[in-house]
């Protein structure tokens, strides 16, 4: 059956050019390096400026009212970071919230991806009903979702006090699990259309031909699924997985809406927020965002290497 | 063709381009000319209904106009706000709304401008000594007390009946937890993880003769006293509650809206809150507000039954003066005006904020809208209120408090007050993250 799936992108890419280039290939290329010049520039700026300056302010002990007192502590701030349980708790809670949203939005994606690319009738009406949570402003959706599960004026509790262990009275903010269970649905629902559009993309460019030849051969639907459409979709999973992977790693709104942390619901970005912002503690501050930022560099090299795929060919430079 | 003769090309757009970018420059100049007949000062205000609105109005002069502008709801957020832009030294504040834990923090990082010594005497004699108290830091008044806020504690008046309490003698927040428990009631307080539970944990501890914190001009290496008897008492009655049938089922969430909610409801017993709970239940709940009974705030152990031994808690908002403004001057003579009794009987009356002076408690139309003896309780209340420490790292402590205290369920006497003081300890010395 693996013979089915075909070397993906092959009639996209291009036999690269191994000749010695011309004087003009040269020349358009100088042209090409000055014309990227300026947004190099100010691309480097904007982001490598802010990086370093993160990466010097985390070797201070530094509070932004009381900057006389600013001390030079090399690495003491990563040290009181590493050792800290809270960290690791919060490490913990990104994680948890990572793996779980993205496992059930790739899950819930795909089927709506299927819905989309499947239908017959009111193909724009469905998949613009569909995208809507992804339109509306995440602020607005956890607002939406902390009225939802409140206590005084939501209504889960009356529409689900069938269910055992909800009652009138279950306070969904009140203790660790159900808090991280309300945050969780609102980062499902606001990003599975995210992901199902990622899915879409990838599912579309499955050839119906595959399937139809697949099909010819006596595949069931499952076999079809798992040998023909689901290696076909890799770099499309890769990517969406990828994506959400690290927009989840950087959950802050719903928990800062929902729980404001109470209850030990705090992420990383949210501990990152209440050391600089809350706290003016700069430094450490500014070590939580670089060990912030090592992380969401590791979950992306990892991400990759676990799919096995060509970036370059995922976006089709063959 | 011609570059010049494509009616896509870009140079024809250019001419208009132009002179409409040189018109909206002109305006925005123009514009800012507008007020030339004096100074725009900006005070930054927390939100109330209208209150500091109609002062600014009544201390705008002919030299300067006073513009409001909002901070967000949180009193955190606020501090948040104003601190930020001050530490980059932003001239667009003038004036400030400053929540009295913050005072500290604000003047130690030296953004507030000095006032003169004859206006802090002024201020020293017209103010309540807590107001004072809170506006101090070094032995000088930097922030204009401009309201005063206390808590009582606030009743039903048939529940009281129900249970057979005496409130006109001093009670315990032990009584009231039983009593309500006993009869179906709740007592609603907050413990939402907030700067809220701060002060309620800090009158408890101030209520049983001790203090969070002690030798603060020490900055960092202050005292820290949760962990004394008193931190215990106080731990005792938080989790009396927690665990008590007395407990909303909102306790971990509720911060001042929830607690009058809850109190407003059938189960209705017991509140402690601000002075707004007077006039907060008039146009939806007016059966609540003929219910509505006072009494000084609870004590956290019992005292001789003569007096009261509470130390309820203070909050209010100081006027500060900006460094960074552009007209320090005006800004300060401004202050004098917002702060001036009269002009802080003109907030009490639209806001239900108290005035921070028995001078302001004299405006005539106070006394229409409150009645006398629950204008002498709150007077008498300020003078016993318990201010948070003064301290630049309020916030530190307030937070690890926070952290080690909630939700209240978990609350051990035995061991929450010294987990607390430790854990405040390493904060401050930025041993532990918060």
């Amino acid at each position: 059956m693996s013979a089915v799936a075909a070397p993906r992108g092959a009639h996209t890419s291009r036999p690269k050019p191994k000749a010695p280039a011309s004087d003009r290939a040269k020349a358009e290329n100088r042209l090409g390096q000055r014309l990227v010049a300026p947004a190099v520039i100010l691309m480097v700026l904007v982001t490598a400026y802010p990086m370093l300056q993160a990466l010097y302010l985390s070797l201070f002990k530094y509070r932004l009212t009381t900057p006389d007192d600013r001390q030079f502590v090399g690495l003491g701030n990563y040290a009181t970071v590493l050792t800290d349980s809270l960290f690791w708790r919060d490490t913990f809670n990104t994680v948890l919230i990572m793996v779980v949203t993205v496992a059930v939005e790739l899950v819930i994606g795909f089927v709506f991806a299927m819905v989309m690319h499947r239908i017959v009738f009111a193909r724009g009406a469905i998949r613009t009903a569909i995208l809507i949570p992804y339109g509306i402003i995440t602020v607005v959706s956890a607002f939406a979702w902390q009225f939802t599960f409140s206590l005084n004026n939501g209504w889960v509790n009356s529409a689900f006090a069938w269910l055992p262990g909800i009652s009138p009275d279950t306070n969904w903010f009140g203790g660790y699990g159900t808090s991280m269970f309300a945050i969780m649905i609102s980062e499902i629902w606001k990003t599975t259309p995210f992901m199902s559009l990622l899915l879409l993309a990838g599912l579309s460019q499955v050839s119906e031909d595959m399937i139809e030849a697949a099909k010819v051969d006596g595949a069931t639907w499952w076999q079809r699924l798992r040998r023909v459409i689901l290696p076909n979709m890799r770099a499309a999973i890769m990517v969406a997985v990828l994506f959400r992977a690290l927009d989840a790693f950087r959950i802050f709104d719903n928990i800062f809406v929902m729980t404001k942390g109470a209850q030990g619901t705090a992420s990383s970005s949210f501990l990152t927020y209440t050391q600089v912002i809350e706290q003016f503690q700069l430094g450490l501050g500014s070590a939580l965002s670089v060990l912030l930022f090592l992380t969401v560099l590791l979950i992306a090299f990892g991400i990759v290497k676990l799919f096995r795929v060509d970036l370059a060919q995922a976006r089709g430079e063959g | 063709m011609l570059r010049g003769q494509d009616p896509r090309s870009p140079r024809r757009w250019r001419r208009p381009v132009v002179a409409g970018l040189g018109l909206g420059l002109a305006a925005s100049l123009l514009a800012a000319c507008g007020g030339s007949g004096g100074t725009t000062l900006t005070w930054y205000i927390n939100p109330d209904n209208g209150g500091q609105d109609a002062v600014a109005k009544n201390c705008s002069t002919d030299d300067y106009t006073i513009k409001t502008q909002v901070l967000p709801q949180d009193a955190g957020q606020q501090r948040v706000q104003l601190a930020r832009r001050l530490a980059a030294k932003d001239s667009g504040i003038d004036i400030m709304s400053i929540d009295p834990p913050y005072t500290a923090e604000f003047a130690n990082a030296g953004f507030l401008a000095p006032f003169p010594e004859s206006m802090q005497d002024a201020l020293r004699e017209q103010s309540f000594d807590g107001a004072t108290k809170a506006a101090t830091w070094q032995d000088k008044i930097v922030v204009a007390p401009l309201w005063s806020n206390v808590q009582v504690l606030w009743y039903r008046k048939s529940f009281v009946q129900k249970a057979g309490i005496d409130m006109s003698k001093p009670v315990t927040w032990d009584q009231i937890i039983k009593a309500a428990s006993a009869n179906g009631g709740k007592v609603a307080v907050q413990a939402n993880k907030y700067e809220g539970y701060s002060v309620w944990i800090n009158a408890l501890i101030s209520g049983a003769g001790g203090e969070l914190a002690s030798n603060t001009s020490r900055g960092d290496d202050a005292t820290i006293d949760v962990s004394s008897q008193a931190g215990k008492d106080a731990a005792k009655v938080v989790a009396e509650l927690a665990r008590s049938k007395a407990a909303p089922a909102d306790l971990s969430v509720s911060q001042e809206g929830q607690a009058g909610a809850t109190f407003g409801s059938d189960q209705g017993a017991f509140l402690v809150n601000w002075t707004y709970i007077w006039t907060n239940y008039d146009e939806t709940q007016p059966e609540v507000k003929k219910d509505l009974g006072y009494a000084p705030y609870p004590e956290t152990v019992a005292g001789d039954g003569s007096t009261t031994t509470s130390r309820p808690p203070y909050g209010g908002i100081g006027i500060g003066v900006s460094k960074y403004s552009d007209h320090v001057e005006d800004a300060i003579e401004a202050t004098a005006c917002i702060t001036k009794p009269t002009n802080q009987g003109v907030n009490a009356e639209l806001t239900g904020n108290m005035p921070a002076s028995a001078a302001g408690y004299d405006y005539k139309p106070l006394k229409k809208i409150y009645p006398q003896d629950l204008l002498d309780l709150w007077q008498r209340s300020l003078d016993r209120a318990a201010p948070r420490t003064v301290t630049p790292y309020w916030s530190d402590i307030s937070g690890a408090l926070q952290s080690t205290w909630h939700p209240p369920s978990a609350v051990n006497p035995d061991t929450t007050p010294e987990k607390s003081a430790q854990f405040i300890r390493d904060v401050l010395k930025q041993k532990k993250l918060l």
